[in-house]
Parts: structure tokens; sequence; C-alpha cells
């Protein structure tokens, strides 16, 4: 039986670049380029050491977003991904969390699954929960925040790295699996790989395909509202001096007027 | 005024801050419920009753260490149920948003992670983000079911305000998904005796410039002089010199100290996403141009290794 893995990726705007909001107060897509989410790297590599240890495997990558989020699934094909799922749909725009990870879970499921490899947070929204809300809408086991994981006959082990304790994880598959960037640097895409890359299927999918209504997503049917958002004021310049031998001198003196010594 | 729930973190009993914390924002919104699941309850009791616990819902269950988050979710789930609060404030740990997420599935609710501050206000408590390595801040609230809100640590001063923090006990009945993932060992982060990283008033960060694992003592030094807690940059995480539990950033902790000091940092954006919100900013690195420069109130340019013992040497004769 040929063990099925689907990676959850997402198409996000450049950290480095000057990120906005839109005037609906949605991330601004435009403004700044996109790409793959580099954490989103950890999790295709972990897909392919998996894939690459197990005897037969088929690594689906998934994204939801816009058009240009194609460039995303091309470049997880090109690490070396079998076939990718894009769910595009105008009605999208501004979905929240708990939609998108409604139209992920449902977009799995028509997949089909045994196992589910998400990075550990996008590098735009930044919460981290989009796994753990999966293992809860699929009823499967969350095994997340792993630094090293493994797959055998079956099972899913792992080393989740936490606050207060460094623990060791098991579970059976079907599981939803997260990776952190320490898990292991990403492979680059080979010239091989980007060439097999532009002949392997994306499938596209919209709303009606998944059997979600519009009214469930998007930014109306979103589960929070942003009221404002605000840039947050430059600091103020700060003093910068040269050491000229008396540096921790003066900034000693300096923590001492902040009443820090 | 209705009732807010705030999950407790705690290590068999003892508080983590960042919870008083949560209960100091909870009694802005509502009356603070405090829940508090595994051993220790009668510990954590007085203390949750000082900051403001009107009652203390304890379970304890060999389930919640044994299983991934599961069981925390279907202890909470009821909890809910019973109270039906106003809001669910829970603390912005990994694990704490994991539970918060499911939780928020599984009662219909809409979620906001990672608030630094939370106010009452005409449609529900409204929660401040910081976003976008914290270049903006937003402003928020739920519209659909009880809001479920993490909120991060050094958000609140923890302020005191006796309540009775009546204990009563539930049992919890869980999920056949509660058993799904299975801890099979557990090692405990050895103390270092230094504050937590996140909880810390006052960190002092190495960077690549640090150059090696030993050297990371100098940093210590300083940190030591000032009861502060140790970071890292990833450079120096990922080169093996210091432990990835103290990295700083985007992958690693969100810090807001009062004072937070960077040596060979050069500010990278994924760095500045961890501690641009620190109240007061200092650097040292040897080129000018480093954008670290950028965020400081104070900046020295100069060679790390001369003055950083300076520094910490002159810390110690000024508080004698
Ligand atoms: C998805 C993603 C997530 C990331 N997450 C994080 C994260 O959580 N945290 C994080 O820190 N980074 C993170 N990074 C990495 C980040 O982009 C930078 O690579 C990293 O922060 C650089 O660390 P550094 O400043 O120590 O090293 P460098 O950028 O190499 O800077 C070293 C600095 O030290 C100075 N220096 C050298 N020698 C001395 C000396 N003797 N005295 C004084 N100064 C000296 C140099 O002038 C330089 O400015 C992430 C990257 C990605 C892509």
């Amino acid at each position: 039986m040929s063990l099925r893995i689907v990676v959850c990726v997402k198409y996000v705007p450049d950290a480095t670049g000057d990120r906005h909001f839109a005037e609906d107060l949605t991330t601004d897509r435009d403004a700044v380029d996109g790409l793959l989410s580099e954490l989103d790297e950890y999790a295709v590599e972990q897909a392919l050491q998996i894939s690459e240890a197990a005897d037969d495997a088929e690594i689906t990558v998934l994204t939801v977003g816009p058009e240009d989020a194609k460039d995303a699934l091309r470049k997880a094909l090109s690490m070396g991904a079998d076939k990718a799922v894009h769910v595009e749909d105008d009605a999208l725009h501004g979905t929240d969390i708990l939609g998108t990870s409604l139209v992920l879970a449902k977009a799995i499921e028509h997949v089909g699954y045994d196992l589910v490899v998400c990075g550990m947070a996008s590098t735009d929204g930044t919460a981290g929960v989009v796994p753990a809300i999966l293992a809860e809408r699929l009823s499967v086991p969350q095994v997340t925040l792993l630094s090293e994981v493994k797959v055998e006959d079956g099972t899913v082990t792992g080393r989740r790295d936490g606050d207060a304790a460094s623990e060791q994880l098991q579970a059976s598959l079907p599981a939803v699996v997260s990776v952190t960037d320490q898990s292991g640097e990403a492979r680059y895409p080979s010239f091989k790989g980007i060439m097999a890359a532009k002949k392997k299927p994306v499938e596209s999918l919209d709303l009606s395909d998944l059997g979600i209504e519009a009214a469930e997503v998007g930014l109306a049917g979103a589960w929070s509202a942003v009221d404002e958002a605000n840039e947050r004021p430059a600091r103020t310049a700060g003093t910068i001096v040269k050491d000229e031998g008396e540096g921790g001198k003066q900034l000693a003196a300096f923590l001492a007027e902040r009443k820090f010594i | 005024m209705g009732e807010v729930l705030v999950y407790v973190d705690h290590v068999d009993g003892a508080v983590r801050k960042p919870t008083l914390e949560l209960l100091t924002l909870a009694r802005r919104i509502g009356e603070p419920v405090a829940v508090h699941l595994g051993a220790g309850a009668d510990t954590a009791a007085p203390v949750l009753a000082e900051h403001g616990a009107t009652r203390v819902l304890a379970a304890d269950a060999s389930e919640f260490a044994d299983y991934l988050v599961v069981p925390k979710v279907d202890a909470l789930e009821q909890a809910v149920t019973s109270v039906n609060p106003v809001a669910v404030l829970v603390p912005s740990s990994a694990e704490g948003k994991e539970i918060a997420a499911r939780l928020a599935v599984r009662i219909g609710s809409g979620i906001i992670t990672d608030a630094i501050d939370l106010e009452a206000g005409t449609e529900g408590p409204v929660a401040t983000q910081s976003v976008f390595a914290a270049a903006f801040t937003t402003k928020s609230h739920i519209t659909k079911g009880t809001p479920v809100i993490t909120v991060k640590p050094n958000s609140a001063t923890p302020e005191a305000a006796p309540a009775a923090g009546t204990v009563e006990q539930f049992a919890v009945t869980f999920s056949e998904g509660a058993t799904g993932t299975k801890v099979v060992a557990r090692t405990p982060r050895e103390s270092t005796g230094r504050p937590e990283l996140t909880e810390a008033a006052m960190v002092v960060s190495g960077g690549r410039g640090v150059g090696a694992a030993e050297n990371f003592n100098i940093i210590e030094a300083l940190a030591d002089s000032l009861g502060a807690a140790v970071g890292a940059s990833r450079a120096a995480v990922d080169a093996g010199w210091y432990p990835h539990s103290n990295q700083v950033g985007q992958t690693g902790k969100q810090v807001s100290p009062q004072l937070y000091i960077a040596s060979g940092i050069s500010g990278a954006i994924q760095h500045r996403a961890g501690m641009q919100t620190s109240k007061t900013i200092v650097a040292i690195n040897k080129d000018a141009e480093a954008p670290i420069f950028d965020l400081v109130d104070y900046g020295v340019v100069g060679d790390l290794f001369e003055v950083v013992p300076q520094l910490t040497e002159e810390i110690k004769v000024r508080k004698g």
C-alpha cells in the first residue's frame, strides 16, 4: 500500500519586503513579492525524507490561495513532490484561520491521505494553529511542532521541544504532523527537479468541488474582524557612540540613567 | 458582568507568571474563573485567588500528562459548557495556542492568537496584536461564538485583587480522540537558575558575532550582573553555541522585556519579530551599518569582546 502524504503549504508575502494591509484590512498581497513560506519548505523536506524511507509513497502538495499561489506549488514540486492541488476561488479573499482550515480539511479528504505534513506556522499570519485545527477537523491524532519525525509501520514518532520539557510522541496513522525549522534544512530544487516539475499535474479546485458554501469563508464569513491596523511609529532615533575604549562604561551610564542598574 | 475562563499554565501547581497577567486582563471584561488541570490545584488556588479568581475549576487525571493537547481541550470544553463564559483566555505558549484553537473549533467560536493587550468593547473583548514582525499593531474582535483569545507573556503587569478562589473539582469525560497521541517520554528542561526568557524584565542576547559556544560565557556574565535572561539569534543556535529554547525571533521566543541588549546580532527581520516591542533596546555591534542600530535607544559601535566585559565590570562596580 502506498503511503499517501499531503503537505499543506502557503504562499506568503516576502517577510523581507515592506508588508502592509490593503484597504479592507486583509494582507496586501500585491505590494510585496510572494513565495513559498520558508517554514513550509521544512514540511516539504520532511515529507520527501519520509517518502524516501518508505517502500512506496506519493506526495501531494496542497495550497489554498490566489492564482499566484501556484508558484509555491511549483517550488514544492521542483523539490520533489509528485503532484499538486490548488484550491482557488474568488470567495476565499479574506478567509481567516478557521475558514482556511475548513477548506484545507475538505481538500485533504478529497485527495485521500495517510499523513498530513505542515510547517510550524506561516511567516505572515504566524499563529501556528492550523495543524492542530486540521487534526481536530479530520478527527485524527495531532503530532505537532516536531524537530525530529519518523514514520514506520503505520506509526509516526517524533520529538517535540516544548517550553517546559522535550517530549517523545507517538501516534498511529492517519495523523497530522507539523515540523519546526529545527527539523533539518530543506533541499534546493535541482535543475532536473525544476524541469520535471513543469510536467507534474496541478489539480485546480473551487469551493463547489469541495462542497463548501461561499458564505462559510471569505471576509464576510470570518469568525473575527480586524477593526483597525496601525503602522507602529518608528522608534525615536537613539544615541549611537563609537567605542574609543570607554564604550562599556558609557553604556553602563545609560543603563543607570534608565534605572536598570 | 459575566465570567471569563482563564486557563492556568503551571508546573505541579506552581503558577507561571503569564497566567497572573491573564487574570489581570480578564478583570477588564468580567469575573475571572480559573481552570486548573493536573496536580497541584490546592497549591495554585491561593495565588489565583490573590489575583482575582473567584472560582478555581480543577480537574486531575493521568491523561493530561500522558497524551498530547486533546485531554486538555476536552476538559476546557466541559468547563465552557458548565460556566457559559463571556470569553476564554489562554496563555500564548505553543501548547496554549493549540488548545485554544481546537477549543474554538469545538465550541463554534472565533479565535484570536498572540494578543498583546485586551480591553472591553461594545461587541465583546477587543484584542491588540502585533503583526508583520511588529511593524503594525491591529485591533480585532471575535464575531461568532464565545471569544477565545490567547495572550502573550508580558502583556500586562499582574495586579493583586483578592477574590474567593473557591476550588471546585470536576471530573472530565474524555473524548475518543483524547488518547490519540501518546507522550512516551518527557525530559524536563534543566533549570539554569536564570529568569524565564519570555517572562524576564531584562534579556541579554548574543548572535553570530559571539563567535563560539564558549564565548557565550561573557553574554551570561552580563546577564547575571543584571539578573537578566539569556537569548540567542538563530545563527548562534544553528551553530550549536546555545540551546534552541533560548532563541529569540520569529521561530523562537517572542520577548517584550523592559530592556533588551543585543550583542553581535545584525537585526534581521526574523530576529526583530521576536524583540522589536521591547521597551528599551541596546546594541553592541562592530558594524555601524547593522540594521539593529535602527531600533536602538543606545548603541555602541565596537567589538563586543571589549565592550561587554567592560559593561559587566562597570555594572558590578555600580551595584557595589
Ligand atoms: C523562516 C525564517 C525564520 C527565522 N527565524 C529566526 C529567529 O527566530 N531568530 C533569529 O534570530 N533569526 C531567525 N532567522 C534568521 C535570520 O534571517 C538571520 O539569519 C539571523 O537572525 C542572523 O543572526 P545574527 O544576527 O546573529 O547573525 P549575522 O546576521 O551574521 O550578524 C552577526 C552580527 O555580528 C556582528 N559582529 C561580528 N563580530 C562582532 C564582534 N566581535 N563584536 C561586535 N559585533 C560583531 C556583525 O557585524 C553582524 O552584524 C530566520 C530566518 C528565516 C528564513
